[in-house]
């Protein structure tokens, strides 16, 4: 537990101190939504019935783009191999890593949500739906993520490859995601919920066992 | 279990495979002819879908390939990963090129018969959707084995990439459905009917036999070819090191 709280701390520590770039991601999906309503135009009917979609899209792909960074500074200056060595079981430090990917990546994107859903028009009562879809679907992007980034912390230029080997696999998440927010047509949204509460609880078995074992065979 | 590891040695498993190849191949071949005689003559058009039913004789095994490539796929990573058996890790490589082909060649005959059938080349039908995100997790499992320099690595992380991936798949064919039901357009038509005949369905048996031979086949000709390669390899490497007097890393 201690070893847990250890990296966490520092981890959140190193991403909102300077140089860490943690608010980047909340501009990345800002700026992400704005690319969203200038493709799809100012139509405010078809932007408010787009809005939680859209939302949910941004959260994503702000997800991927921050990916690479889990493992890959700790893995060039050498504290993943003190993280290794000293972290009992493995299982636990993966975790850890992926729970401040979550504190330092999901939760200031959650936070800006709501104003980026006033610009898009997302209807009023739609506002809380969305804040707890991602606020229960957005761990199991980033558990699935830190294992895409496990997978690849021995790559120079993992970026894309991540993408690709993680993608696919956010598909549940997504479709449950988008329909526990309510959706175009807002049907279902309580049992659409539920699995995304089972989507992100199945994530976290399989992303903590395949993810530690990732960490070792990359790591000797 | 003694069959398994006699063959773990690539020389025998040479000796096995270099005559096996062409009677696979011709197996394949001639359960083709007779599955295709059957498809194109011998079978009834259908009373809904018209001709363009026997598009089905080559859309329905690519798609079963799909699916059992992949299982191949995973369970010859888990071989490799538990057992550290040497060719496991090669037929999960060597299977993954022959999936990918196999579920394009689905998600294209699904296409061509879509055209006639549903009015569009595509529809964000369920199969359709979730064939397509296979196609993606055996293009990323490809993609990895690329990206990774050395092989022993690259086989244990593409290992894990497989596992994960099976056993993610019947989540997203679940979470897929789910969705197609929520957004299901109403101009689709399902054309399947409620059971098949047999005189579809025995044409349709003798392809998928048809298909898993020449699965077989270019299997033992991939690994061979990869073996192969990896002999060369270690063989200009020692080449380079007499020459050299430098032991390479």
């Amino acid at each position: 537990m201690t070893a847990f709280a250890a990296i966490v701390s520092r981890d959140v520590r190193l991403a909102f101190r300077a140089g860490g770039g943690s608010l980047q991601g909340a501009l990345f999906f800002a700026i992400a939504a704005l690319i969203f309503a200038l493709a799809i135009g100012a139509d405010i009917a078809i932007l408010s019935r787009l809005a939680a979609p859209i939302l949910w899209a941004c959260a994503l792909l702000s997800t991927l783009v921050s990916l690479e960074r889990i493992f890959q500074a700790d893995a060039e200056d050498g504290s993943l191999d003190v993280i290794v060595e000293t972290a009992d079981p493995l299982e636990v430090a993966f975790l850890a890593k992926a729970a401040a990917h979550w504190l330092t990546a999901s939760l200031p994107l959650i936070v800006a949500a709501p104003v980026i859903g006033v610009l898009l028009n997302l209807p009023a009562e739609r506002f809380a739906p969305l804040i707890v879809s991602l606020l229960v679907g957005t761990p199991a992007l980033s558990l699935i993520g830190a294992l895409g980034a496990a997978l690849t912390l021995s790559l120079k230029r993992a970026g894309v490859l991540v993408t690709i080997l993680v993608a696919p696999l956010y598909a549940p998440a997504l479709i449950f995601g988008v329909a526990a927010s309510g959706g175009p047509d807002a049907p279902m949204a309580a049992s659409a919920l539920l699995f995304l509460g089972a989507a992100t609880m199945f994530s976290l078995i399989i992303a903590t066992l395949a993810g530690a074992a990732a960490i070792r065979m990359n790591m000797n | 279990m003694a069959f398994i590891t006699d063959y773990a040695n690539p020389e025998k498993f040479e000796r096995l495979a270099r005559p096996l190849t062409p009677v696979l191949a011709s197996l394949a071949a001639a359960l083709a002819a007779l599955g295709l005689y059957f498809a194109l003559f011998n079978s009834p058009a259908d009373y809904q879908q018209g001709e363009s039913v026997r598009i089905m004789y080559v859309h329905v095994p690519a798609a079963w390939m799909a699916l059992f490539c992949y299982t191949a796929m995973a369970a010859a990573s888990a071989a490799g990963f538990i057992w550290k058996h040497p060719l496991a890790d090669v037929a999960a490589k060597t299977t993954a090129p022959i999936g990918a082909v196999f579920t394009a060649l689905a998600l294209i005959t699904g296409s061509l018969w879509g055209k006639p059938m549903w009015g569009t080349w595509w529809a964000w039908d369920a199969r359709l959707t979730s064939v397509l995100i296979l196609f993606f997790l055996y293009l990323g499992y490809i993609a990895i084995w690329e990206a990774i320099e050395d092989k022993t690595r690259a086989a244990k992380i593409a290992a894990i990439v497989a596992i994960v991936g099976f056993v993610n798949v019947p989540i997203i064919r679940f979470s897929v459905d789910w969705w197609n039901s929520l957004h299901q357009p109403a101009s689709v038509i399902r054309a399947d009917g409620p059971s098949i005949h047999s005189s579809m369905l025995t044409p349709l048996l003798l392809m998928g036999a048809a298909y898993m031979a020449a699965y077989a086949a270019m299997l033992l000709v991939s690994m061979r070819t990869e073996l192969a390669a990896r002999r060369l390899a270690r063989l200009e490497r020692l080449q380079s090191e007499r020459v050299s007097g430098v032991r390479a890393e």
